[in-house]
């Protein structure tokens, strides 16, 4: 792939340049300037904080730093809360409610946040409400999330929602805190670093192949201290669900936040949605939000474009998301590594993974199936998989393969179009909403020394389960490699079929 | 955060450098979803003669009558003194919300690990880097006379023996400013109050939208 990266430095020094950036601002700029309550003097900054979602794992120890000091949340409709880690995601679990969750450091968790949100007057979706599911999933599908907002939650993974041209990044349990009580956060600006890409992508290839893709050339660190704004003829023609995937993961890429500007698609999306703007409200909202754009003058600090027509299905061979690369290849030969620090953490990762230099990436045996998690578990997702699935069996080698929708909601329109049936039939199983094998903080978990084709964003060691091994793909992708018990490229299966 | 100017309290000695945040509170208490209560399991390993678990009632389990917290001359206190580096390890702030959950108010010690130190504020701890040798003379009053106290002034950055005599110390002139005023960065953040208000006021003059739809 080519791959063009300049390093601009920051606001170029000539006259005009500078007279020309001055008036002209990228979008991060935008949002910025548009939420800059005080700048001080140490170069930190208070902004303005539009929404702020909560979920069970980061919020308890903030609400309870609120109580402690007598304070009250300083705008309650700011706020919306539902619990997603630590939900059990089988119908036998949650139908005896929080009752039934067997976990008890869970059970407390999810109590608690229930208990808080009562306490304080918060909006929650519980855990059996049709509107529960994973945050990330929840905010836009509700309209919580909206172009032009600031948008922070406890999880890190925040940074999905700046595909609504909002400015979106986690936080810790402290700035959770500190944003219920104050509607701001203490930050600094980040660099603006401009991802393009160019021409259109292939049939087959997605927007999570994009982001691999995009990782696995700029690296794990690629974005640090910068918020990238994704461009380009391919960004613009993903559909919102696609947008999200690419923004979930730009904190893969080292940034707190990824973005990507207002279009036709982004309004068409938010129209009609529970807390979108209503009558007026909306055609004012409207307007405003055709500003969310960078503008054409604006100076990157960094620009990185890629040619969206050589990108094809990737997967992740290694324990970091940057230890990818294309289907048709190979796992790569520590020893050809010149680098010495990535020739031993590739070997380090080759080791973990149990995989052999110069092995095909499609002679990878896989034992579980994972299609879920904030980065793919929208129906966009669920109806690409199940593309693939429709008329097939689960390869019996696979011990288990799981479908895990991001919200309820996504969940009842699925079974509307019978995508469960689809995926019941060939031998999956339809779950209950919750972030589940993503990280395994409930019961869904690798076994040690297991691969697992997942749809989730992180393969780092452990994180799907004590000495799992986890290979990071799109929905498609991932149910291919569910049909042949290991990796193949999605396109070669769908030509079979046609 | 609770703010701090006097404080007159009873000093325990903990005998021992290089006091670890584990020690300060072990690893199995960091799964509560609290940031109080951790006051019984401060020490845990130290004070009980049993393992203790999270969540569980420490009044039945048996004290180790050794540690100096569980002797009777040492029950109320408020200062903490303590040998070289206090605090080290990980960085985890559930040993000031211990310390500050037991009673413990200020902490004096020849030095402290950097993390603990800058984690202390946040949580209207005080604590005071003194000299050895001003340290050492502390241990052997506070062991001589029984109910031993000690008088913080951190306005005029000393600590008032009984006997009157002073030790100077001195503060961060920020760091004393919070303390003495209660500001943590959420008081700090306050301060700024009206602007904030007036910040939102014209927010929502410009995205009416953007409040009110989540109720
Ligand atoms: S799905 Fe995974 S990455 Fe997303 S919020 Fe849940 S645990 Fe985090």
């Amino acid at each position: 792939m080519e791959l063009d990266l300049t390093l601009r430095l920051s606001r170029s020094l000539h006259v005009l340049n500078e007279a020309k950036s001055m008036a002209a601002k990228t979008l991060y700029d935008k949002l910025w300037d548009a939420h800059l309550v005080k700048q001080r003097d140490d170069g930190s900054a208070l902004i303005y904080i539009d929404r702020q979602l909560l979920h069970e794992v980061t919020s308890p120890q903030a609400f309870e730093g609120l109580r402690l000091a007598g304070r009250q949340p300083w705008r309650i409709d700011a706020n919306l809360a539902t619990p997603d880690h630590n939900v059990p995601t089988t119908s036998n679990e949650r139908m005896a409610g929080i009752e039934g969750i067997v976990d008890t450091v869970s059970r407390i968790q999810v109590q608690t946040l229930d208990d808080n949100c009562r306490e304080f007057g918060v909006q929650e979706f519980r855990m059996n409400d049709r509107r529960q599911g994973i945050v990330h999933v929840v905010g836009p599908e509700q309209g919580a999330t909206l172009p032009g907002m600031t948008v922070v939650c406890g999880d890190s993974h925040t940074s999905t929602h700046g595909a609504f041209g909002a400015l979106a990044h986690g936080i810790g349990t402290s700035e959770v805190e500190h944003v219920l009580t104050t509607q701001c956060l203490v930050t600094k600006k980040m660099q603006n670093m401009l991802v393009r890409v160019d021409g259109q992508l292939g049939d087959g290839v997605t927007a999570k192949d994009v982001v691999l893709a995009i990782i696995g050339e700029i690296g794990t660190a690629g974005g640090n201290g910068c918020a990238i704004e994704f461009g380009g003829d391919a960004i613009r023609s993903l559909s919102m669900e696609g947008r999200m995937t690419l923004c979930n993961m730009a904190i893969e890429a080292g940034a707190r936040a990824g973005m990507v500007a207002v279009d036709e698609q982004t309004i068409e999306y938010v129209k009609g949605r529970p807390y979108a703007p209503k009558k007026d409200d909306w055609d004012k909202a409207v307007e405003a939000w055709q500003d969310l754009v960078s503008d054409e003058e604006a100076e990157f600090d960094r620009v990185v474009v890629l040619q969206g027509d050589k990108i094809i299905p990737q997967v992740t061979w290694g324990t970091s998301p940057e230890m990818v690369g294309p289907v048709d290849g190979i796992v790569p030969d520590p020893a050809k590594i010149k680098d010495e620090t990535q020739s031993i953490s590739t070997s380090r990762a080759l080791e973990y993974m149990g995989l052999q230099a110069g092995q095909k990436i499609t002679d990878i045996k896989l034992d579980r199936v994972f299609i879920g998690s904030c980065t793919n578990s929208r129906i966009e997702d669920l109806r690409a998989a199940a593309n693939v699935v429709k008329g097939r069996k689960v390869s019996s080698s696979i011990k288990q393969a799981l479908v895990v929708p991001g919200s309820g909601l996504i969940k009842e329109q699925a079974e509307r179009e019978g995508l469960d049936k689809i995926f019941t039939d060939a031998g999956f199983e339809w779950r209950e909403p919750g972030c589940s094998m993503c990280l395994a903080m409930n019961a869904d978990k690798l076994g040690a020394g297991e691969h697992c084709a997942s749809t989730s964003n992180r393969n780092f060691e452990g994180r799907q389960g004590f000495g799992g091994r986890t290979h990071l793909v799109s929905p498609a992708m991932a149910a291919a490699a569910a049909i042949k018990g290991h990796f193949v490229d999605v396109r070669e299966l769908n030509r079979e079929m046609n | 955060m609770k703010k701090f100017t006097q404080l007159n309290g009873i000093v325990a000695p903990l005998d021992r450098a290089n006091v670890d945040t584990d020690m300060i509170i072990p690893k199995q208490f960091l799964k509560s979803i609290k940031r109080s209560g951790f006051g019984p399991n401060l020490f845990d390993e130290l004070r009980y003669l049993d393992e203790g678990q999270p969540d569980q009632d420490c009044s039945g389990r048996p004290l180790n009558p050794e540690f100096v917290l569980n002797k009777s001359r040492y029950q109320g206190a408020s200062i903490l003194l303590a040998r070289q580096n206090f605090g080290c390890g990980s960085s985890r702030e559930h040993a000031p919300w211990a310390l500050e959950d037991y009673g413990f108010r200020c902490v004096i010690a020849p030095g402290f690990a950097d993390i603990f130190y800058n984690n202390c504020f946040k949580n209207g701890i005080l604590p005071i880097s003194l000299l050895d040798d001003d340290v050492d003379q502390l241990f052997n009053e506070v062991a001589s006379l029984e109910g031993y106290q000690l008088a913080i002034d951190l306005d005029r950055e000393v600590i008032v023996k009984p006997d009157g005599e002073e030790i100077a110390f001195s503060i961060d002139a920020f760091r004393r400013h919070c303390l003495i005023n209660g500001l943590d960065d959420i008081g700090l953040t306050l301060e700024d109050e009206s602007l904030i208000r007036s910040y939102e006021q014209k927010h929502i003059k410009k995205n009416p939208w953007l409040f009110g739809a989540i109720k």
